[in-house]
């Protein structure tokens, strides 16, 4: 085997692995998505930010506009502090509502941004003001729960004295998993 | 200093009390072809890797121009190395190599000559044994007596001031065997050169010795010129010359009694 | 001198398991001494980087085919397999963010560190076996050539450039064979199949992993093979039984190494 072929057929098989390895970068990674050519930042506190993460998809009418660039923990507030970084192409009105949502039900978090009506936009560094918080699952299923079980306490002490007591726990269950939205 | 180029005095080797070599002294002239013959297993061998430094020796020492081999360092050892050329029992030619290659490679491994002058060289080498034409081959299309003087060159790409040769003639074909049998006395002439040959093939060695050294047992069992050895009555020597089925070297190895052994077995 | 002979069955047992024990870690202590001597004789081996340059040639240009078509098969199976349990649950357009994420974080540098082992590591282990045999290493030391710096690093470096860029192409090519599966053949959109695909790969913790896991197998496997080979008994048998021995070891240590990988990278 000749230097110059085997030079060759190296060069050849390192540009297939380099153009490989930006292949899914590009194509099949988020390595374009994630790199937004330039951004302004804007912070958001939230009382629970459930499991976002940095690097979380911020969307407004289900495009995406920016990042999540960090979230960090105020310990005077007790708040979560989101700082987002946003397309310099779209701005947002100062009064924009910031929410975390699921995409799915059970999918990763991201944060929607709904404008609002000012004239003012948000610029480097604002605080976005109105915030609603991720809706964390359990919670959700314990007050539902909770108010179910409060709703089946009063029938059981209304029907208790008419039938055996033994059916109705399995009959109160049943009724909750049938009117179970999920 | 001496005109012994390999002095080899008192050497024992041996692994774990079980000793190869048990006090062995030898020594190599310049400008001489000496033989080390003796039966298989006598550790003929092991004292050409005790020469090249390959292996430790358990007493006594091994010198090369008045160096001890064992007790150089990494860089010593390799620097007493580049003044020896060994020929390998099978030749042990590098498979992914051509033939060419195979003889530049100790030229540029260890030199910084550059491709011309390689080119040069190892036309010239190979022309010394004659095969020069087979220089594009691969070892796998040679024959072994081509294998062999391929080696060969290869062992003496660098000049070398002590040849080795390990088993030079075994398993070759006649023709073979004559070819390097002239190609070892010729080219240790023409380098001036110390030659040491390990074999078992008597009428070839005593061809091209000078002198003659004998092991069996661990021990220099007899030495001397090819002529004083054939003319030898010591047992050993005159069984290994001649070739003798039985004698010192028993034809059996060692076992109880034949018939009560037999006997047993019923 | 009287014993039973359950108590001597036992003795001896335990007497294998000292002995296989002792073995091993011996083995493993001598797999670290070549580790370390061809690191420390790479920088002699640099300086002539067409030696590595052929290795990589004989070890990665020629894993290629084998890589490619099975990196191929792999992806469509993927994509069959996954649209059949997917469109059960109504989201068959999740099919390439299943197909590519298996393929970069598992199946892209498991498989092809397996596959590596059956191909390149199997020959390196011949080769240096026969060289052994041969004597050719011994040649080398007695030309005052050091084999670890002119044999064994060139393949060693070798080994470790290949792998990863093997381990990307198997995960490329295996997701253009789920593509061509999922998208003309199936009916997926297109659209969908590649922006999911991009919403839901990461590329620090997918694609950076993957390769960062392909470089632990590229150095493992390879390391493997170039000791098996050198430890081998200069016989045909000790070189078959080595090249054996080199399929089995790296498999399964890649396979232990990929879960140990795997939970750290899942931890941070």
């Amino acid at each position: 085997m000749d230097r110059t072929k085997i030079d060759l057929w190296v060069g050849i098989f390192v540009a297939l692995g380099v153009a490989a390895l930006l292949g899914l970068a590009m194509k099949v990674g988020n390595l374009t998505s994630g790199k937004i050519g330039e951004t302004y930042s804007v912070t958001a506190a939230f009382e629970n930010v459930g499991s976002l993460k940095p690097h979380a998809p911020v969307k407004s009418a289900g495009v995406a506009v920016g990042r999540v660039d960090s979230i960090v923990f105020d310990s005077k507030t007790y708040e979560a502090v989101v700082t987002i970084k946003i397309d310099k192409r779209y701005s947002f009105p100062k009064d924009t509502f910031a929410n975390i949502y699921t995409a799915g039900l059970l999918g990763e978090q991201y944060i929607g941004l709904e404008a609002g009506g000012d004239e003012d936009v948000l610029k480097n560094n604002d605080k976005i003001a109105k915030t609603q918080d991720a809706v964390v699952l359990e919670k959700m299923i314990s007050q539902f729960l909770f108010s179910k079980a409060s709703e089946t306490d009063k029938d059981a002490k209304q029907s208790a004295p008419a039938s055996e007591p033994e059916v109705k726990p399995a009959a109160a269950k049943s009724t909750e998993l049938g009117d179970a939205p999920f | 200093m001496t005109n012994n180029i390999v002095e080899i005095d008192n050497l024992s080797f041996g692994y774990k009390g079980r000793l190869l070599h048990k006090g062995i002294n030898m020594v190599f002239p310049r400008g001489k072809v000496v033989a080390i013959m003796g039966g298989s297993g006598s550790g003929k061998t092991t004292l050409l890797r005790l020469i090249g430094g390959q292996i430790k020796p358990s007493k006594g020492e091994v010198r090369v121009h008045g160096d001890v081999v064992h007790k150089q360092d990494r860089d010593g050892i390799f620097k007493l190395r580049r003044k020896m050329g060994m020929l390998f029992q099978q030749g042990a030619l590098f498979t992914d190599l051509s033939v060419y290659e195979n003889v530049a490679f100790p030229m540029r491994e260890l030199t910084d000559l550059p491709d011309s002058m390689i080119h040069d060289l190892v036309l010239m080498k190979l022309n010394a044994v004659g095969l020069r034409g087979a220089h594009t081959l691969m070892p796998a299309e040679l024959s072994g007596g081509m294998a062999r003087r391929v080696a060969l060159a290869r062992a003496i790409a660098l000049d070398p001031a002590i040849m080795m040769y390990d088993e030079p003639f075994a398993g070759l074909d006649p023709i073979s065997m004559g070819v390097i049998c002239s190609l070892i006395r010729s080219l240790n002439d023409a380098l001036g050169a110390t030659s040491i040959i390990v074999s078992h093939d008597v009428k070839e060695t005593f061809l091209i010795a000078d002198y003659v050294y004998f092991v069996a047992n661990g021990v220099v069992t007899a030495e001397g010129t090819p002529d004083d050895l054939m003319k030898s009555t010591l047992p050993y020597v005159h069984q290994f010359v001649h070739g003798d089925k039985d004698g010192p070297v028993p034809f059996h190895y060692p076992a109880g009694n034949y018939q009560s052994e037999l006997m047993k077995q019923s | 001198m009287i014993k039973s002979k359950p108590l001597i069955s036992i003795i001896k047992t335990l007497q294998g398991i000292g002995h296989r024990m002792v073995e091993r870690i011996w083995r493993l202590g001598a797999g670290a001494r070549l580790f370390f001597l061809t690191i420390v004789y790479s920088a002699e081996s640099f300086k002539r980087f067409h030696l590595t340059m052929r290795e990589i040639y004989s070890t990665g240009v020629m894993s290629l085919l084998i890589i490619i078509v099975s990196a191929f098969f792999v992806g469509m199976v993927l994509a069959l397999q996954g649209y059949n349990t997917l469109q059960k649950y109504g989201s068959s357009e999740a099919i390439g963010v299943l197909v590519s994420l298996a393929l970069v974080r598992e199946l892209g540098p498991v498989v092809t560190a397996l596959l590596f082992a059956g191909r390149a590591g199997t020959a390196i282990t011949a080769e240096i076996g026969l060289m052994k045999t041969t004597e050719q290493l011994s040649a080398m030391e007695m030309m005052a050539v050091n084999p670890i710096a002119r044999v064994v690093a060139p393949r060693f470096w070798a080994g470790v450039i290949s792998m990863p860029i093997l381990a990307a192409l198997f995960s490329m090519v295996g997701i253009l064979g789920g593509y061509i599966v999922a998208v003309p053949l199936i009916g997926v959109d297109e659209g969908a199949f590649w922006s999911q695909m991009q919403a839901n790969v990461d590329f620090q913790s997918d694609i950076v992993n993957g390769v960062i896991k392909s470089l632990v197998f590229g150095v493992a496997c390879t390391m493997i093979a170039l000791f098996e080979g050198f430890d081998a008994p200069p016989t045909a048998e000790g070189v078959s039984r080595a090249t054996t021995r080199t399929v089995v070891i790296s498999s399964l240590t890649v396979l232990g190494l990929d879960f140990v990988l795997t939970s750290f990278m899942l931890v941070i």
